[in-house]
């Protein structure tokens, strides 16, 4: 009986020792030579592989920055500044900063804004009902409403709101990866900059259908008309296919364009509320972006993005 | 006629049959004030005005010519002036080029006979009559528009042996094939006996649902009748798709077109019986494709209201709905084309084109999706696939991402039949997501092409060097 | 209605559910269930009915309160469940046995992998297999009870298969073939009578609920592997016909191996799957220790079917 035990446990023993000693060498020998940086970046990375930098994850990304001569290709749009200026320090690099971005739903076709002619009854997939026709509206550019970029949004930042049928974007969270807006087949979404305090100016449609046309379809379309292109003084907004564009680069949040626009197709958001009427309403709001004025440099220095002209 | 009814060999559904109007006789629709005239009526290309605003244009003139190798001439389905050249929703509300023409008279271009003369002399200059063929503008009318004289023109090397006609009709509720079949038999035959001596000489088979008797009948005494070589009547089982045109070249032929490949390579051209129509009134009467027939129905739509007309090119839906008496109340959802492969219409001010079949209304308890619930595994999306997929894989594929999974599934070689989806007892949106996956492959599959191309041009060139 | 549907293609659908389905499958079951009930009695009733309402409550407060999610009792997924888990039951188990067995086949083997679709095991083998372990005495208690109509021939104390693994093949040499084929008293309840399982067998495959294939697979298989060795040695080994017809055979290949979840899609994966559990519950019987085994043969089986799954697959067109 003891000796059976004895026998056991030496085998056993024996056995495990000489498969380590296997695993030992096989390791030595196939060991992959790797640059030790890339591991220090990827610690630094927010770890979310949202493929928003254009890499399959935060290692590839991480990879392919040690591999870079320089860091102007690569930016990890989660991270932000933050993140590249510590990449930048354990690889020695210089970065350009750019300004944080958001992204912003530029349609203004709610369930009221714009009626229903027809009911979707296939599956909750944009890209399924953007191959099969034009939408559940007289828009053919506008939202479809079946939640693709929430599906693709990996932070929980966008939510479709109910009562609207359109996405809401939830800026504490969102960071800016552009997941949403790949998702996206109109291309409805869009990455703007986030502006000082969040405030920016955007027109809050794509409808490319002449004037009358987009109006019928929709109560708070973009017409085209151009008034917003006039009243601009910094060169901001042209006016193309019949729709108005916003470069967020040259704006200068003067909101004179969101006064003019006959349908309020153009929203400026997170503006403090207007004081009581101790001021006239146009000197009222250019005071406030003349501090303000101060980051936008940065943002100009910035190199344009990827989403500014999608005409 | 054979009396061995021949069948497709692989999946295959039998919905209800729902015929409702083939009894109905078909009935000439009268011109509307305008007609708004589609320039992508066809597969490839979409065709270039050659008309201005303020234009006079004839019945039968042509309006717009060829935008490619792929595209097709479209010709004016009424006279009148030409209001405009704009752009306008088509059934599935996406923009696409139309041309207005406000109805004035009906007077048809020169050299069209429009008499009802049956033509029986089979012309023997083969370029000849492909030219008139594509001048007609006729494009296959089975469902894809692709324009016919490509079709009946192999490419260099590859030989038609056996030319099938198509009147299989196996959707459900549509009748307008049916109907041609017993009011034009005899012009369906010459047009196949044209289509045999463009092809070079190949034997033809007429294949027929055996559910339409009356139509094997008529189509097997006129090919007896008129007495050319080498055509006979084949009476095919009745079961969805059989009309498919891969399924029908496996019935009557035995092969199987090879993944990615066309009928051609196995011997075969398939073509409708309304195509073969369009080709007689083409090369025997130099109409051009300016008419077809379409089927009024439905299941919420009382006997006495379904009808078949014969329509023409440019007529609003709209108009042809109010003309037929309105949209029933019971209807949910208008369809054009068959229940299992037709489109939803999204706008009914959209107009018909060449390859118009119906206006399908269905009641909300015959077509409202039931909610999804999970997927049981029972295989009966499998057993229905006739290209014998795995949908219910394809659909997990599809929702995992793997594109390279999806291509080793085949779904690029869907035909998009809605087999699957007809039968899962789950009511899984099979289809909607296998179709989508089928895109994805394909945009894999010609990228590899194009970039397998280059590589060989680079190669080429520097081989040269 | 002004506003009208839009959808992808097809726009009509088969008149096919789950519940319908389902539904079939408890036609298809009740001929057996009739036959249990009018020879083994109250105590039959009782436990059909425990086992079926514990299934249905079961799954519906999990869905309910658990997972918060839609209940999923409208499919009668899981009054087959129960049903299959009562006649894989002998008649007098207690009913707190078979509220064990339903809280396994639903609470464990079902929901735990995400409910209906989702299990690798069925449920209802996953269920007797347990109870078979944990209360054996529960299990192979073959006393007969009384029904409404009284059998008196019934061979009382074992199962004949368990007979013939404690006394050998003398023990049953006057049972004929022909009452095991229409009342085999003794034994689960559902192996009551292979004639009603088959009556209800041929239902399914006439309406085209199941196909044949992994039924008829098993059978062959039991019938050749007891072929060969009956003919090696008559002396020691039970004959092809007493094997189909004993121990839940039927009952396993025709209700239970066919479970749509747990068995594998391609016709090809599923002859496999049956030669795979034919060939396991012979070697059970001739060398294990269990006289029966078509449970442990199906459970084993289930574990194959991803791998038959990824391996066999449908025939494709145009790719020879």
């Amino acid at each position: 009986m003891t000796t059976t035990i004895i026998w056991t446990i030496g085998i056993l023993a024996g056995l495990g020792l000489l498969l380590s000693l296997v695993l030992f060498f096989v390791a030595k020998k196939f060991k992959v030579e790797e640059d030790p940086r890339i591991d220090e970046v990827e610690k630094v990375m927010p770890g979310a592989n949202c493929g928003g930098c254009g890499f399959a994850g935060c290692r590839a990304f991480a990879d392919a920055a040690v591999k870079a001569p320089n860091l102007d290709g690569n930016f990890c749009p989660v991270g932000g500044n933050d993140v590249m200026k510590k990449v930048a320090a354990i690889l020695g690099y210089e970065i350009k900063e750019k300004a944080p971005m958001v992204a912003v739903v530029r349609c203004n076709g709610t369930c009221e804004n714009r009626p229903r002619t027809n009911v979707w009854d296939g599956v909750q997939s944009c890209r399924v009902k953007a191959s099969l026709y034009s939408g559940d509206t007289g828009c053919s550019f506008g939202c479809l409403g079946c939640g693709d970029c929430v599906a693709a949004c990996q932070f929980g930042a966008i939510t479709m709101n109910p009562e609207t049928g359109l996405p809401e974007v939830d800026e504490s969270k969102c960071s800016a990866c552009g997941a949403c807006a790949k998702a996206c087949p109109k291309g409805v979404i869009e990455l703007r900059n986030k502006g000082p305090r969040g405030m920016r100016v955007y027109v809050s449609c794509i409808n490319k259908d002449k004037g009358a046309v987009a109006r019928k379809a929709c109560k708070a379309a973009c017409i085209g008309c151009g008034k917003c292109a006039k009243v601009c003084t910094h060169e901001a907004i042209t006016v193309e296919n019949n729709v108005a564009y916003i470069d967020f680069t040259k704006c200068k949040l003067c909101k004179k364009c969101v006064l003019e626009c006959p349908t309020g197709a153009i929203h400026a958001v997170n503006f403090p509320a207007p004081k009581p009427k101790t001021e006239t309403v146009s000197p009222a709001p250019a005071p406030k972006p003349a501090p303000a004025a101060a980051p936008a440099p940065a943002a100009q220095a910035a190199p344009a993005p990827e989403t500014k002209k999608e005409a | 006629m054979s009396n061995s009814k021949v069948t497709f060999r692989i999946g295959g559904v039998h919905p209800n049959d729902s015929k409702l109007a083939r009894n109905c006789a078909i009935e000439v629709l009268p011109l509307p004030q305008t007609v708004y005239i589609s320039m992508a009526q066809h597969l490839g290309a979409p065709a270039k005005p050659v008309v201005a605003v303020g234009d006079q244009v004839k019945v039968g003139q042509v309006i717009a010519e060829p935008g490619g190798f792929i595209s097709a001439f479209v010709h004016s389905s009424v006279s009148g002036t030409v209001k405009s050249i704009a752009p306008r929703k088509d059934i599935a509300g996406n923009m696409v080029p139309h041309i207005e023409i406000a109805v004035e008279g009906d007077e048809w271009a020169e050299g069209i006979d429009l008499s009802d003369t049956l033509v029986t002399a089979i012309p023997s200059d083969r370029a000849a009559v492909l030219e008139k063929i594509k001048a007609c503008g006729v494009v296959g009318l089975g469902g894809a528009t692709f324009p016919t004289h490509v079709k009946l023109n192999p490419a260099p090397g590859s030989k038609a042996e056996c030319l099938i006609l198509n009147g299989a009709e196996c959707e459900p509720y549509l009748t307008s094939d049916f109907r041609i079949l017993l009011e034009r038999t005899k012009e369906i035959v010459v047009g196949a006996a044209i289509m045999q001596m463009v092809l070079g000489g190949c034997r033809c088979v007429i294949g027929i649902e055996e559910i339409k008797p009356e139509a094997i009948e008529a189509m097997t005494a006129a090919v007896a009748e008129l007495g050319y070589k080498d055509i006979e009547v084949l009476s095919l089982k009745k079961r969805y798709p059989q009309g498919g045109e891969k399924q029908l070249i496996d019935a009557v032929m035995r092969r199987q077109v090879k993944s990615g490949g066309l009928p051609i390579s196995v011997g075969a051209v398939v073509q409708n019986v309304a195509t073969s129509l369009a080709v007689y009134e083409a090369v025997q009467k130099n109409k051009p494709l300016i008419t077809n027939t379409m089927t009024i129905t439905g299941d919420c739509l009382p006997v006495e209201r379904q009808h078949n007309y014969l329509f023409r090119i440019g007529m609003p839906l709209s108009y042809i709905a109010e003309y037929a008496g309105g949209i029933p109340e019971a209807a949910a959802k208008l369809i054009s084309g068959g229940p299992m492969m037709g489109r939803a219409i999204a706008n009914l001010d959209a107009t018909t084109v060449k390859g118009s079949s119906s206006i399908l209304y269905l009641s909300e308890a015959a077509t409202k999706r039931k909610p999804e619930s999970a997927c049981i595994r029972c295989g009966r999306c499998a057993d229905a696939c006739p290209m014998g997929l795995e949908p219910f894989l394809l659909n997990r594929l599809y929702k995992a991402g793997d594109i390279e999974g999806l291509e080793a599934g085949s779904a690029q070689d869907c035909i998009a039949c809605g087999c699957c989806l007809y039968s899962c007892p789950a009511n899984i949106p099979l289809l909607d997501n296998v179709n989508q996956a089928k895109g994805q492959v394909m945009g894999v599959i010609r990228a590899r092409a194009a970039a397998a191309k280059a590589a060989a041009e680079a190669a080429k060139a520097a081989e040269n060097k | 209605m002004d506003k009208y549907l839009v959808s992808p293609n097809p726009h009509i659908h088969a008149a096919v559910s789950t519940q319908s389905l389902m539904r079939d499958v408890i036609i298809a079951l009740l001929p057996a269930v009739l036959v249990s009930i009018l020879f083994y009695g109250w105590s039959e009733i009782l436990v059909l009915a425990v086992s079926v309402a514990s299934c249905v409550l079961l799954e519906y407060a999990i869905t309910r309160w658990m997972l918060k999610t839609p209940s999923t009792i409208g499919d009668l997924s899981a009054v087959v469940t129960g049903l299959l888990l009562a006649m894989n039951l002998p008649s007098t188990t207690p009913w707190w046995v078979v509220l064990v067995g339903a809280i396994v086949a639903i609470g464990v083997a079902k929901m735990t992998f995400g409910g209906i679709g989702q299990n690798v095991f069925n449920p209802a083998i996953t269920a007797r297999v347990f109870l078979l372990i944990s209360f054996p005495t529960y299990m192979t208690d073959w006393t007969i009870p009384q029904g409404f109509i009284h059998a008196n021939d019934a061979v009382s104390g074992a199962t004949l298969l368990g007979m013939v693994s404690e006394g050998g093949l003398g023990s049953i040499a006057d049972v004929s073939y022909l009452r095991t084929l229409f009342l085999n008293i003794g034994g689960s309840a559902g192996e009551i009578s292979a004639i009603a399982l088959l009556i209800g067998f041929a239902y399914l495959v006439i309406r085209r609920v199941i196909k044949p294939w992994i039924t008829l697979s098993i059978f062959a298989t039991v019938i050749v592997i007891s072929g060969i060795f009956c003919l090696a040695d008559p002396s020691q080994f039970t004959d092809p016909v007493f094997n189909l017809l004993t121990g839940g055979i039927i009952l396993g290949a025709c209700f239970m191996a066919t479970d749509y979840v747990t068995s594998p899609m391609s016709d090809l994966g599923g002859v496999i799957y049956g030669i795979g559990i034919g060939v396991i519950v012979m070697m059970i019987r001739y060398f294990g220790s269990y006289p029966e085994g078509m449970s442990f043969a199906i459970l084993l089986m289930n574990m194959t079917v991803p791998l038959l799954n990824n391996w066999f697959h449908s025939k494709k067109f145009g790719r020879a």
